[in-house]
């Protein structure tokens, strides 16, 4: 098992699909931020065979977590404090994100005007359904980011 | 101050007030002929489209205002490579209002959030154009008296046709609306408006290939050019354009209240010789979407007459 020191606020991710952790990392916009991370990957789990995990040491309001819920909203939020779990925070489907994903519609105004900030909108939280805010056109992953 | 980006941007009482408005213009023009003295309207026409552009600034002269602006992209700045936002605050100091197309979607939209003055989106790319929905919507009020319990007949590109998707879009807000929808199997309306606007308020409709089964039954045809633009194929699209040609036979089988609209232009999927019909309503849709603008600006302007 692999150890990382325990972190005294701040927090730590857990359950992040194999292989996401980097992208969650520039996601949240970490490396912003002049503070201790831990970056673990592959990692072994009993519910996901291997899993990644992410260790932020940093003030709890520094980080815009919500986009976390877009990303994958079955990743653990465990917030720490004074080296103990003090919450477990729940994810949900944030209703609007800013600058983590692009349209892809080539009709879109925002495939030629690049200052201009990508913004998408819940539209159906039920079948997870982003639309861009400029043309509508619904958000394509290649398998969930 | 509002823009106009999209025909729902209206809720259905604010619709009714736009459009009794428009019939009143359409009553007592003289009464609105100085309606928008000192007032400049803007048509910013990144790419070609003469017909909303003359409707628009027709619009503008019979309410007593001028116009300005510019037909395409290569005479405007844009060439330059100005961004939409920039463009629309130069204009913003030039004009009271400014109706806007846009090849790229949503271009209208980030218009309006720099604006100055109100914006109305005249068309941005395969997306929305809400003046046509008004001219739609106000021509078969006009035409049929009511707005609810009619069974609307679209036929042709159903695919990419935008002015059928925000047709229906604007229509299923009325109680006893009800669709078919006739179409080759390669323009058949998107699933995501089958699922997620007809499936979803649980609207009637059926879907039909052959234009003469559907005839009989309609209240409204509105028929749609298959436009060449949309497609990224040239052989699909000289294999679908010549689908659907209203005929003088097949007007038979209609009934004798029915009217066929169209948004214009027409290639050829309604016969010259249709036009006669006294139930072929497509150029007094033109005359409509004249009186629906003018009620727009003096709206957007909040101007009482």
């Amino acid at each position: 098992m692999l150890n990382i020191s325990g972190i005294q606020e701040g927090f730590v991710l857990d359950h992040i699909r194999a292989g996401m952790s980097l992208q969650i990392y520039h996601d949240l916009k970490l490396d912003n931020l002049d503070c201790p991370v831990a970056i673990i990957k592959n990692a072994k789990s009993n519910k996901m065979g291997k899993k990644d995990i992410l260790k932020v040491e940093c003030p709890i309001g520094d980080l815009d977590l919500e986009i976390l819920g877009f990303i994958d909203h079955n990743i653990t939020v465990n917030v720490i404090k004074d080296q103990k779990i003090v919450e477990k925070r729940e994810l949900h489907l944030p209703k609007k994100i800013k600058n983590i994903i692009r349209c892809r519609n080539p009709r879109c105004i925002t495939s030629i005007e690049q200052e201009l900030d990508q913004i998408f909108f819940l539209t159906d939280k039920e079948h997870e359904v982003y639309r861009c805010k400029y043309c509508e056109e619904k958000y394509r992953s290649p398998g969930r980011r | 101050m509002r823009h106009l980006m999209s025909p729902l941007d209206f809720s259905v009482d604010e619709l009714d007030q736009l459009l009794d408005l428009a019939a009143d213009i359409e009553k007592n023009p003289q009464k609105y002929a100085h309606a928008c003295e000192g007032k400049k309207l803007a048509t910013c026409f990144y790419e070609p489209s003469t017909r909303t552009r003359l409707s628009f600034e027709a619009a503008m002269l019979n309410l007593g205002g001028s116009v300005l602006g510019f037909s395409s992209a290569d005479s405007s700045s844009a060439a330059k490579g100005e961004s939409v936002s920039d463009t629309i605050r130069v204009i913003s100091c030039y004009a009271d209002i400014c109706a806007m197309r846009h090849p790229k979607e949503g271009a209208p939209l980030v218009a309006s959030m720099k604006s100055q003055i109100p914006v109305i989106n005249a068309g941005d790319g395969g997306h929305q154009h809400p003046t046509q929905t008004l001219t739609d919507l106000l021509t078969i009020r006009s035409l049929k008296g009511r707005m609810n319990d009619l069974t609307i007949g679209l036929c042709g590109d159903l695919k990419f046709g935008r002015t059928v998707h925000s047709l229906i879009n604007a229509l299923i807000r009325y109680p006893g609306i009800r669709f078919l929808l006739i179409s080759p199997e390669e323009l058949r309306i998107p699933s995501y408006i089958r699922e997620d606007v007809l499936h979803a308020n649980h609207i009637p409709f059926a879907e039909a290939e052959r234009l003469e089964d559907a005839m009989p039954d309609l209240d409204i045809l509105y028929m749609t050019r298959v436009q060449k633009e949309r497609f990224f194929n040239e052989e699909d699209y000289v294999r679908l354009k010549n689908y659907y040609i209203l005929t003088k036979s097949k007007m038979e089988l209609a009934r004798k209240d029915m009217f066929v609209l169209h948004p214009l232009p027409r290639v050829n999927e309604i016969s010259v010789e249709v036009d006669d019909d006294p139930r072929a309503a497509y150029f007094r849709q033109a005359q409509y979407g004249v009186y629906v603008r003018m009620a727009l600006i003096l709206t957007l302007l909040e101007i009482n007459v």
